[in-house]
């Protein structure tokens, strides 16, 4: 007869043993990317470069407190694949209102009229 | 027909009932719930831009970084603190992990003082949901919306580590169930990652 599976019995993967430097050296870093921010907002780029740049350090954040802080790099790799691409693709489908967006902003295509066609 | 006929000649894991990726229950349960949270500010932030972008004069009310620096320190700290509380928990120190839980909802309650008092200043500088002095008058309930759901997920946090904390203290809960709540936490924090940039840093005066 096999014995029911008991999930308490179950060693998890992640542990929180690494050693304290490891987990100073993520806030510091995370604190760093987060002035970095800051100062990208008080540069002279344009709107949309800022916004590009800042996305990207967000990003970069994002993925070391997944990692480190919230321990997914020591889960196991299908369990962390599971994660990321299962949320990523929920993210990227997120943007397919975009293109109706950049219609309200220029009004193209649909409320520009036709060359050569007069408006009634 | 028997379990052990079931199981055999099966890879462990299959079959056999373990928990899916070797994670427990709790932990996939909140994993989802994030997943899940992720997909809900997504979303807001995706709406936030589509008006923004819509907008032909979005608001830039925000002329000083003070508040919101200290903010995203605090919010940074908590995390690093929530961590070495569970740390302490799998490590067996009760009271360290109880600490360093209790010092992480003081870092909860002070970042939403601070948002609140920034809520409090803009009010009084006439912005409301669906209008403000400065232009776009959509721009108070993406504001509101997006912060205040943060913000209800720093209270939410803050009670879960109280009361949390303080039933692993009476050890009714053990170090999977803080180690659970910690990962709400530092969702909290990642979240804000993203607001903070995209809602304050974009926005600011010149």
């Amino acid at each position: 007869m096999v014995d029911a599976p008991d999930v308490q019995k179950h060693e998890p993967l992640a542990r929180y043993t690494d050693p304290l430097g490891r987990y100073l050296i993520i806030y510091l870093c995370l604190l760093v990317l987060a002035a970095l921010q800051f100062v990208i907002a008080f540069s002279h780029l344009d709107t949309s470069a800022k916004f590009e740049r800042m996305l990207l350090i967000a990003i970069a954040e994002a993925g070391l407190a997944l990692a480190f802080f919230m321990h997914l790099w020591a889960e196991k790799r299908g369990f962390m694949l599971f994660v990321v691409l299962f949320t990523g693709f929920v993210l990227i489908a997120m943007q397919y209102g975009w293109t109706d967006s950049y219609r309200m902003e220029v009004g193209a295509p649909y409320t520009q009229p036709k060359v050569g066609v007069v408006p009634q | 027909m028997s379990q052990a006929d079931v199981t055999m000649g099966h890879p462990p894991g299959m079959i056999t009932g373990l928990p899916p990726f070797s994670v427990s229950a709790k932990k996939m349960a909140i994993w989802l719930f994030i997943i899940a949270d992720a997909a809900t500010f997504a979303a807001c932030l995706v709406a936030y831009g589509f008006l923004r972008n819509g907008a032909a004069h979005w608001p830039k009310p925000f002329h000083s970084i003070v508040n919101v620096s200290m903010m995203t320190f605090i919010l940074l700290t908590s995390s690093l603190t929530m961590l070495l509380g569970v740390r302490a928990a799998k490590a067996g120190d009760k009271s360290g992990a109880f600490r360093w839980t209790m010092i992480t909802a003081a870092g909860g309650i002070l970042f939403a003082l601070l948002h609140i008092r920034e809520w409090l200043d803009l009010i009084s500088k006439g912005m409301k949901m669906f209008s403000n002095p400065w232009g776009d008058p959509l721009f108070g309930a993406s504001f509101f919306s997006i912060t205040g759901l943060h913000l209800l997920h720093v209270t939410g946090g803050v009670i879960a580590l109280l009361i949390v904390g303080l039933r692993y203290m009476r050890g009714r809960y053990n170090a999977d169930d803080l180690e659970v709540t910690g990962l709400y936490w530092h969702f909290v924090d990642l979240v804000w990652m993203f607001v903070v940039p995209f809602v304050y840093l974009l926005n600011l005066g010149q």
